[in-house]
């Protein structure tokens, strides 16, 4: 009994967090608002960019993520590290990192132009696309690694003896156990977007649904539109998961002995040379944007104000405590309902989210005291998908593998999840902790209506120096917390591959 | 027993700090940090008021609004003139009963519960040693070469953006969706607010950006580097205004009182230029340090008052749409 209650009151309590605030949205706002074709066309294009997004950042993770899998080269860690950062980059800086390399005066044109190379201009739909991709490729591609890591040595060998095909009888079946999970949540990240779009898209044709909703909120002050237009955010979040839920067939690949992986069907010139490739262009791709967001930073490091060292600091804090709330709540929700409840977090807008605790709270308690602890559990509630989606498939294999022994030896409650479950899923734990990490320190999150004077996180300190001209200091500051968050990242991940050769 | 001597000795201090009055200033987010105008005119006051001010930042309007009549505001600085019109209809501000005969804004200013204390225009920004030769009207800009790239911030979630759609309309009236067809092919991309698309430009990615008269000052006097100008246009510019009011459920209103007074003083005045890189309101040119004496200022201003604002906003906002989208 209490073991099925736990996973339904968590599920039902982060349903809660979302939906309670956006009705406190809608309340005030005195009911739905009409939305115009405005609205319905942002709607259109929301969709649109979204299902193209999470589809090619999807397909393109396969055959890189496929040779991170299967080659070993010096560097390796580093490199999947470092492939996290686009993802927690505040958007202002990936911006501003990916126009250095794709924009009119970016490296790429500078090399091309005098090869006679036509211009690339970057700004149109597939700049939104190309963006997106940035952002969210390395997701996907840590999402498959994990897929591919979770294959056991034994099945590779057993393939190897029988000289099966293994992308038929192992690959292929645990990808479309993967991919439609991975697909789900970045469709329902991009869902979200709005300055990127706006950017890279080149003006009002790429206008999101989170760009009607900010109008509606700063301009307008029209609550009850903000309020639809985010509740029909969590109505398209909720059809993914449910969509994603669906196409995925379950069942894994058995138990295994952790040996070590050898790839033998991936010993020929050909399997080489495209593995090699593929991980080039990812590289490069990511990578060079992160660099010049490095190298931007570098000449301001040195002037850096005294405000910024304690938005850091604070910055940390927060990051800590919401990973360590949102490892929390995942572990009670790892089925699949708690996975679609999980999702409404990172469906709805943050800033009707954010206005709809400020609503809530602010008859109660000054907002400037809880601006912390609400933004910690605002990004808690935006990482629980990710997390979730990490761990899943890994406790649902352990549970597979290991259920019937644990029962047979009557393990239950928490002596089961220590000694079986917790180390099986020590990989994916760091994983999750890391990138929840990471992403609490690059959200700007609900913090621009709670925050005083004198709490301001390290992003929203990035944007004050930016709005006051202080272009290199903002620059350096990015950079602080580009080492601050690939730090953090770094670390959990770190600790969670341990001594396993990765 | 010991801690007795020691719990009223707390309790004496606290009631001590509890006596120290204090004035909750609600701003924008640029406002109070350390290179704002902020901590300036927080000491200046504090030396002359005995009281503890308080900035609380962030969204300034909306939050207003969310908080209605149990705000904590006493006095709200920094409020935009294109969106005040939902500021006096929301019946939270009260009249500052000042003399407004010291203003020296470029447009006669009546109002009796906004008062500003800084103003600029909007203004194209480019950099001298690239564009050599840059549109010397608003006309021109329209018929210069495809191109020429410009930045400019979405009307619908920007104030300067906002403002950029009235001057069009200012210029233009009838003709304005016609401009912006033509200036379509040379706008780059358009940002969500001002400081991506200032970032653009100076990463080089565009060779205008809209942003205001007063930028340049910020590069001349803060940097030294005289390579950033703004296009001045005979067509007039947008003029763009900061203003604060007091609110009407404050209960201090004694000491809102006083700041809205503090407002107009030279002291206050004074540190606008070099701290919020803006014209102040309330002080005569020879008083202005000289980078700003020295920058080049529209002849011809352009405002519409609040009503004639939201009159036309959703009309412009949606002439620039069409025109951008195609």
């Amino acid at each position: 009994m209490a073991q099925r209650a736990l996973p339904i009151t968590t599920a039902l309590l982060v349903a809660g967090m979302v939906i309670l605030p956006v009705t406190a949205v809608l309340w005030r706002g005195g009911g739905p608002g009409a939305l115009g074709p405005a609205e319905w066309a942002a709607l259109r294009f929301t969709l649109w960019q979204a299902a193209v997004s999470a589809a090619l950042s999807v397909a393109l993770a396969v055959p890189v993520a496929r040779g991170l899998a299967r080659r070993t080269f010096p560097g390796r860690g580093t490199l999947i590290a470092l492939m996290g950062a686009p993802f927690i980059l505040p958007v202002i800086v990936a911006i501003l990192g990916l126009l250095a390399v794709f924009g009119g005066s970016g490296l790429v044109n500078r090399i091309g132009a005098p090869l006679g190379v036509p211009r690339l201009d970057i700004y149109g739909y597939h700049g939104v696309i190309l963006a997106h991709v940035f952002f969210n490729l390395p997701l996907a591609v840590r999402l498959l690694l994990q897929g591919w890591l979770d294959i056991p040595a034994e099945r590779f060998r057993l393939a190897a003896a029988l000289d099966a095909p293994v992308w038929r009888v192992l690959e292929w079946p645990m990808l479309r156990r993967v991919c439609p999970g991975a697909f789900a949540v970045i469709f329902v990240i991009c869902l979200g977007s709005f300055a990127v779009a706006l950017t890279l898209g080149g003006g009002p044709r790429a206008t999101t649904v989170e760009l009607a909703i900010y109008q509606a909120f700063r301009f307008d002050f029209d609550l009850g539109k903000a309020a639809t237009l985010a509740a029909l955010q969590l109505v398209l979040g909720l059809a993914a998961g449910a969509f994603a839920l669906r196409v995925a067939p379950s069942g894994g690949f058995g138990i295994g002995l952790d040996r070590q992986r050898d790839r033998w069907d991936g010993a020929t010139p050909m399997a080489r040379a495209a593995d090699g490739l593929w991980i080039t262009f990812a590289a490069a791709f990511l990578l060079l944007p992160l660099l010049s967001v490095a190298v931007a930073g570098l000449p301001g490091l040195a002037q850096m104000p005294a405000e910024v060292w304690s938005a850091a600091a604070r910055s940390l804090a927060l990051a800590l405590g919401a990973t360590a709330l949102t490892l929390a709540l995942a572990l009670p929700l790892l089925t699949a309902p708690g996975e679609t409840a999980a999702l409404l977090g990172i469906a709805v807008s943050g800033l009707v989210l954010g206005t709809g605790y400020f609503l809530l709270l602010q008859p109660i308690i000054r907002p400037g005291d809880v601006a912390l602890p609400v933004t910690m559990l605002v990004n808690a509630l935006m990482a629980l998908p990710f997390v979730i989606r990490i761990l899943r498939p890994g406790l649902e294999s352990a549970r597979a593998d290991y259920g019937r022994l644990a029962a047979a030896l009557g393990l239950s409650g928490w002596r089961l999840w220590r000694i079986v479950y917790l180390p099986r899923l020590r990989r994916p734990l760091g994983f999750a902790a890391g990138l929840t990490a990471a992403l609490s320190m690059g959200d700007l999150g609900v913090i621009t209506l709670f925050a005083d004077g004198d709490n301001a996180t390290l992003p929203l300190q990035i944007y004050r120096l930016m709005g006051s001209y202080q272009m290199e200091a903002a620059r350096a500051a990015a950079l602080l917390l580009l080492v601050l968050s690939l730090g953090l990242f770094w670390g959990f991940d770190r600790g969670g591959r341990g001594h396993v050769a990765a | 027993m010991k801690a007795l001597p020691l719990v009223a000795g707390l309790m004496i201090a606290t009631s001590a700090v509890a006596e120290t009055p204090v004035l909750t200033v609600y701003a924008p987010d640029y406002f109070a940090s350390e290179w704002g105008p902020g901590p300036g005119i927080e000491a200046a006051f504090e030396a002359r008021c005995g009281c503890d001010l308080v900035y609380k930042t962030g969204e300034l309007l909306p939050r207003l609004l969310l908080e209605g009549a149990r705000t904590e505001a006493d006095v709200a600085i920094g409020l935009n003139s294109d969106i005040t019109k939902k500021a006096r209809d929301s019946g939270l501000f009260a009249p500052h009963g000042l003399d407004l005969s010291t203003l020296t804004l470029p447009v006669e200013w009546m109002d009796d519960t906004f008062l500003p204390f800084n103003y600029s225009h909007t203004a194209f920004i480019y950099d001298n040693t690239k564009v050599t030769e840059p549109p010397a009207s608003f006309d021109a800009l329209l018929e210069a070469p495809d191109d020429l790239r410009l930045v400019i911030q979405d009307p619908r979630s920007s104030v300067s953006g906002l403002a950029l759609v009235l001057w069009v309309n200012h210029v233009y009236g009838d003709k304005a969706a016609e401009a912006w067809s033509k200036l379509a092919p040379k706008i780059v991309t358009v940002t969500k607010g001002w400081s991506e698309a200032y970032g653009m430009f100076t990463d080089g990615e565009a060779d205008m950006v809209l942003s205001f008269t007063t930028s340049p000052a910020y590069h001349i006097m803060a940097e030294e580097d005289l390579s950033k100008s703004a296009a001045i246009f005979p067509e007039g510019h947008y003029f763009m205004v900061e203003l604060a009011a007091k609110l009407a459920g404050t209960d201090n209103p004694d000491l809102a009182d006083q700041f809205m007074a503090f407002i107009l003083t030279e002291e206050f005045q004074s540190m606008i230029p070099t701290s919020n890189w803006s014209f102040p309101a309330a002080l005569p040119k020879e008083k202005w340090p000289e980078g700003f004496q020295n920058l080049p200022v529209p002849e011809k201003v352009l405002f519409y008052n609040e009503d004639e604002a939201a009159a036309m906003r959703d009309e412009a906002v949606e002439a620039w749409r069409s025109a951008l989208s195609q």
